[in-house]
């Protein structure tokens, strides 16, 4: 398929502005000025509109398509969800921050405050800020907060540990906030190993980062422990909440003595992934640290209304721009509401359930490292196939051929040839038993003609392409 | 009788289900937590129904002021989004995805990435560009560590006429490591070159300015990236995309790293968020890009396709050692950013930033006749420097009564600029929008 | 007659009297699949045994490259920075990385003969 600049033509142009009803000004002098305007596409609108839908069209979706991708929770997104975000579309954030502008924003800053006080009860912290911009940032985010709390009791830390199956995003967050990392392996029950653990905390630790339950998708009996000893050393613990859908109003990450969570909006609270974000890491905090959150802070006046709290000198700052992604907090507020209590309980339920199914089902036929009741994923290996010469990628690539998005694959590293499933709550039985099927069919290809595997995938626009060649080109940027 | 329309196993499926697991009930499957780590509590609000949602939901935006006059800006700005933006970014393929992990069926993300990136690159002036990051003011943050990692130096210098926010979101970002971070401060309403050229020596890893700056005013960067490029260190500007219809591109300027907001391409304004952050590079900075990059290549069968690549600078590869710890960016605000620069077009971008500017100088030669009013001189874009007799606050509250978002009020974010006013006047404002705000001014002046 | 010795690390050396050419074995190479980036260290700087001496990257990992000796870089080659595939073609001649003069001959010891490295694969 062309690249919009391939259909480009000179003169052509795809929305028609309005005049200007003002007089011209003097134009700024050249210096200023670019020498030619910027080579962007020249389209009609027909033109744009079949390149964008005939784009669409070459994307496997959540809405199209079973979309088990282990560890990013691709729930259903309710549309009711979208049209209520639009609602929010024409306000402004700065002025919420004019003088006087609270007052004109109290729908906004109103939410904004609840959803803070819903997450926090959800996760049983003590406040949550709405700042962060994707999990990731909120890691982040919420290490420098220990960070900040550390420094202020004139403590220097040195280190951040987490375990060897922590997501990528865990040490590359402590070390973007300036910790060095310690690394603990998994034990062969599947959590973290507990001996090992206690060897490497000291004096100079100043978090353990903790995904609950793990990536493996099991639940650690221990970590209440890992927690007491974590600040018996005076570092703080922090949870990820990457997988929260499995545990909602069974377990409270606060309960456990995690200091500080933050929670993935678009896993968890059912908004869209959106091709890569947008997302929302919101982060929540006990009391302790409190004063260090960013800036700015909402709060609640003995009237009642929302207020955005002067700067305070212990906070960290700021981490974005204004309130956050407001428009994803919308839909994951909106989420909450309609789903309530019940409902929430009834996610995590049905999502543990779904997964624990698909676990049952398929590990006669796929190595199940830990076989023991998972919760809301489950985490296989393709050993048994790589006899044969298949590998877990070949497997992805045949269930693409079938209409399903591949599982997530090569994650956690410490699973050989890893397949992690995720189906999440919002699939039937009747869709779990149909992929169910072809995983059967296909391990039973893997053994008796695994060439057949190698080939795929063959219904796609394009089939195994060349990452080598990608990486070793660079070309990111189209020269036409 | 649960709701299925969320969860759809019936009683009867979650009996089967049950029995193939070889559990009595769901409730058993919780049996690994023990009973200790249980919620004590859950005190949520009883769910309803989508309808209910709805009607909640409009109440709450309701509780905000509806109709407001924008004239401000402070980083986001009133813009108009062509109708295909919401059309096609709603198209459920492109928002239910996720990262395109898989290419073979994730053409569609990904030849959008690319095509985006090219976009960017374009506007920019320079070689390289990544899928996107979360924010402005994060990209100014993430190129600032970008241009540590690149020189292995530990300074930054910060023109204090960038963005307020993106200023303080860089310190926050860098505020638990080993980096020295000095501010220049503004000299009417400009960067002050000599100050800066002061502070220029082999222990600066970079120099960050903005164009236009947060007071509105344009300028020429080219001599003073010879001047950073003389001791070895990195010049990064934040840019207004709207403005590169118009204005000098980075590229065109010698500028090492460009960064700036997106939101002016097709993102509403939506209370703050989201939006999305844009990093541009020379060639040679690539393989210290943070977040996504999607590369050309060919298939199996020599047809072109599109992937992510350079993935070994990444978290889930380099984990802490990754360029940065980002995983999911911003991919559906990125591309309305495209659709929306592909639906204004080459020509039509530079229609706008003209409309802008226009609109804006017509603002401004009104606003100089009030009296005790003076505007600062300097080349502007769509914004502009307001002097007022008297202290911007009072004004702006008594005009956000009318409905008028007046401007940025200084003195909240500089010193000793109390009385000094942003003012930002984009294609959305009609010359009757313009006349009843200097007329509004004009009466909160005199009174 | 020059010796070779390898690192549990993957890196082999050729000593050749005072200098010692350094890369990166076979087995390391296939683990790595096709190499995309090679960073090699710059000519006369020092490093201690075991320190990063370089880096490697292919698609699908990256991993940081140890000086087998302490000693300083007397030449790099460049040839692999420009053709990182030579590193799959020819790991453990063509692809070289970078010769370095050996400050203490007695560091080898810490390291493997080519016996040993064989018999240390069959254990991984």
């Amino acid at each position: 398929m062309q690249l919009i600049y391939e259909k480009s033509v000179t003169g052509r142009r795809g929305v028609k502005l309005p005049k200007s009803d003002v007089r011209a000004a003097a134009p700024l002098p050249d210096s200023l000025l670019r020498k030619e305007t910027a080579c962007l596409p020249e389209v009609s609108e027909m033109d744009l509109v079949r390149h964008f839908t005939n784009l669409s069209r070459r994307n496997f979706s959540v809405d199209t398509n079973f979309y088990p991708l282990g560890s990013c929770t691709m729930k259903y997104n309710a549309k009711v969800l979208e049209d209520v975000a639009v609602l929010f579309a024409p306000f402004h954030p700065m002025t919420a921050l004019l003088p006087g502008g609270d007052e004109f924003c109290q729908g906004t800053l109103g939410m904004l405050f609840d959803l803070g006080q819903l997450l926090a009860d959800i996760t049983g912290m003590d406040e949550v800020t709405t700042q962060p911009l994707a999990g990731a940032h909120g890691e982040m985010t919420g290490i420098m907060l220990i960070a900040a709390y550390h420094k202020a009791k004139g403590d220097k830390k040195r280190y951040v540990v987490v375990p060897d199956s922590s997501h990528g995003t865990n040490p590359a967050s402590a070390a973007m906030a300036g910790y060095e990392i310690i690394t603990v392996p998994t034990a062969s029950y599947g959590d973290m190993d507990m001996e090992l653990f206690k060897q490497a905390m000291n004096q100079d630790v100043a978090a353990v980062m903790m995904t609950c339950p793990n990536t493996l998708g099991l639940f650690n009996p221990h970590v209440r422990e890992i927690c007491d000893i974590a600040h018996s050393h005076g570092a703080l613990v922090y949870y990820d909440g990457a997988n929260l859908n499995a545990i909602m109003g069974k377990v409270k990450p606060g309960e456990l003595g995690f200091d500080v969570v933050h929670v993935n909006l678009h896993k968890t609270f059912g908004t869209p992934h959106g091709g890569g974000g947008p997302g929302a890491g919101p982060v929540g905090v006990k009391k302790e640290l409190i004063p260090f959150l960013p800036q700015p802070r909402i709060v609640m006046d003995e009237e009642g209304l929302f207020r955005l709290e002067k700067y305070s000198g212990h906070s960290i700052g700021r981490t974005a721009n204004f309130f956050g992604n407001f428009g994803v907090m919308v839909k994951a507020y909106a989420y909450i509401i309609m789903l309530g209590r019940e409902g929430l309980i009834q996610v995590s339920e049905q999502a543990v359930l779904n997964a624990n199914y698909i676990k049952e089902r398929l590990k006669p036929y796929y190595e199940l490292p830990y076989d023991m009741t998972c919760m809301h994923e489950c985490v296989f290996s393709a050993s048994k196939q790589l006899e044969h010469g298949v590998h877990a990628i070949d497997i992805a690539k045949f269930l693409i051929d079938r209409g399903y998005h591949p599982p997530t694959v090569y994650f956690p590293l410490i699973v050989k040839d890893a397949i992690m499933i995720e189906p999440t709550e919002t699939e039937s039985k009747a869709t779990l038993d149909a992929f169910i099927e072809v995983m059967i069919e296909v391990a039973r290809i893997a053994e008796n003609n695994p060439q057949a595997m190698f080939d795929a995938p063959l219904t796609t626009p394009v089939s195994r392409l060349d990452e080598t060649k990608a990486a070793r080109e660079q070309n990111v940027c189209c020269q036409w | 009788m649960p709701d299925t329309h969320y969860c759809p196993n019936t009683p009867e499926e979650i009996r089967e289900m049950l029995s193939v697991i070889g559990v009595d009930n769901v409730e058993d499957l919780f049996a690994p937590i023990p009973a200790e780590l249980r919620a004590k509590t859950f005190n949520l609000p009883p769910g309803m129904s989508e309808f209910e949602t709805k009607d909640r939901m409009r109440f709450i935006a309701g509780e905000n002021r509806q109709e407001m006059l924008h004239f401000i800006g402070g980083g986001f700005y009133d813009h108009i989004i062509p109708s295909v933006v919401d059309h096609l970014s709603g198209r459920a393929e492109f928002y239910t995805a996720y990262t395109p992990y898989q290419p073979e069926c994730s053409q569609g993300t990904l030849q959008a990435l690319f095509e985006y990136q090219t976009a960017i690159c374009r506007l920019t002036g320079l070689d390289v560009s990544n899928a996107s990051l979360y924010d402005g003011a994060t990209a100014c943050a993430e190129a600032a560590m970008m241009a540590l990692r690149v020189t292995g130096r530990n300074r930054i210098i910060l023109d204090g006429c960038v963005s307020p926010f993106s200023r303080q979101v860089l310190k926050t970002y860098l505020f638990n490591l080993e980096v020295d971070v000095i501010e220049v401060a503004p000299l009417d309403g400009q960067l002050n070159q000599q100050e800066l050229a002061g502070l220029l020596n082999d222990s600066v890893a970079a120099v960050l300015v903005q164009n236009p700056n947060f007071f509105g005013s344009v300028g020429d960067f080219t001599a003073l990236a010879d001047q950073v490029h003389a001791v070895e260190a990195l010049l990064i500007a934040s840019v207004y995309p709207i403005s590169l219809g118009m204005l000098k591109s980075p590229g065109e300027m010698g500028v090492d790293i460009a960064v700036g907001d997106g939101q002016s391409l097709g993102n509403p304004l939506s209370f703050g968020g989201p939006s999305f952050g844009f990093i541009a590079a020379k060639k040679a900075f690539i393989r210290n890009m943070p977040g996504r990059i999607i590369g050309e290549t060919i298939d199996r069968n020599g047809k072109r396709g599109f992937v992510l690549t350079l993935q070994a600078r990444e978290q889930h590869i380099k984990r802490h050692k990754a360029t940065s710890n980002i995983c999911s960016n911003q991919g559906l605000c990125a591309l309305r950013g495209l659709i929306f620069l592909t639906s204004v077009g080459r020509q039509g971008l530079a229609d706008l930033a003209q409309l802008n500017r226009d609109k804006a100088e017509y603002a401004k030669s009104q606003i100089r006749l009030l009296p005790g009013v003076t505007v600062l001189a300097t080349p502007t874009f769509n914004e502009f420097t307001v002097f007022l007799p008297r202290p911007a606050r009072g004004v702006v509250s008594e005009l956000l009564e009318q409905g008028i978002a007046a401007g940025v009020p200084l003195g909240e974010y500089y010193e000793a600029s109390d009385n000094v006013l942003v003012v930002t006047v984009t294609e959305k404002r009609s010359r009757k929008e313009i006349d009843t705000f200097v007329k509004a001014l004009e009466v909160a002046l005199c009174s | 007659m020059s010796e070779i010795y390898f690192s549990k690390d993957h890196e082999w050396i050729k000593v050749d009297g005072a200098v010692g050419r350094v890369g990166i074995t076979e087995h390391a190479a296939h683990a790595l699949g096709d190499v995309t980036f090679v960073e090699l260290p710059k000519t006369g700087k020092q490093y201690r045994q075991f320190d990063v001496l370089a880096a490697i990257e292919s698609v699908k990992a990256a991993s940081d490259i140890y000086a087998p000796v302490s000693g300083k870089i007397v030449s790099v080659n460049s040839a692999v920075e420009d053709s990182p595939e030579l590193v799959n073609e020819s790991p453990e001649d063509k692809a070289w990385m970078a010769e370095i003069a050996i400050d203490d001959a007695g560091e080898l010891k810490k390291l493997m003969t080519g016996e040993q490295y064989s018999d240390y694969l069959k254990t991984l």
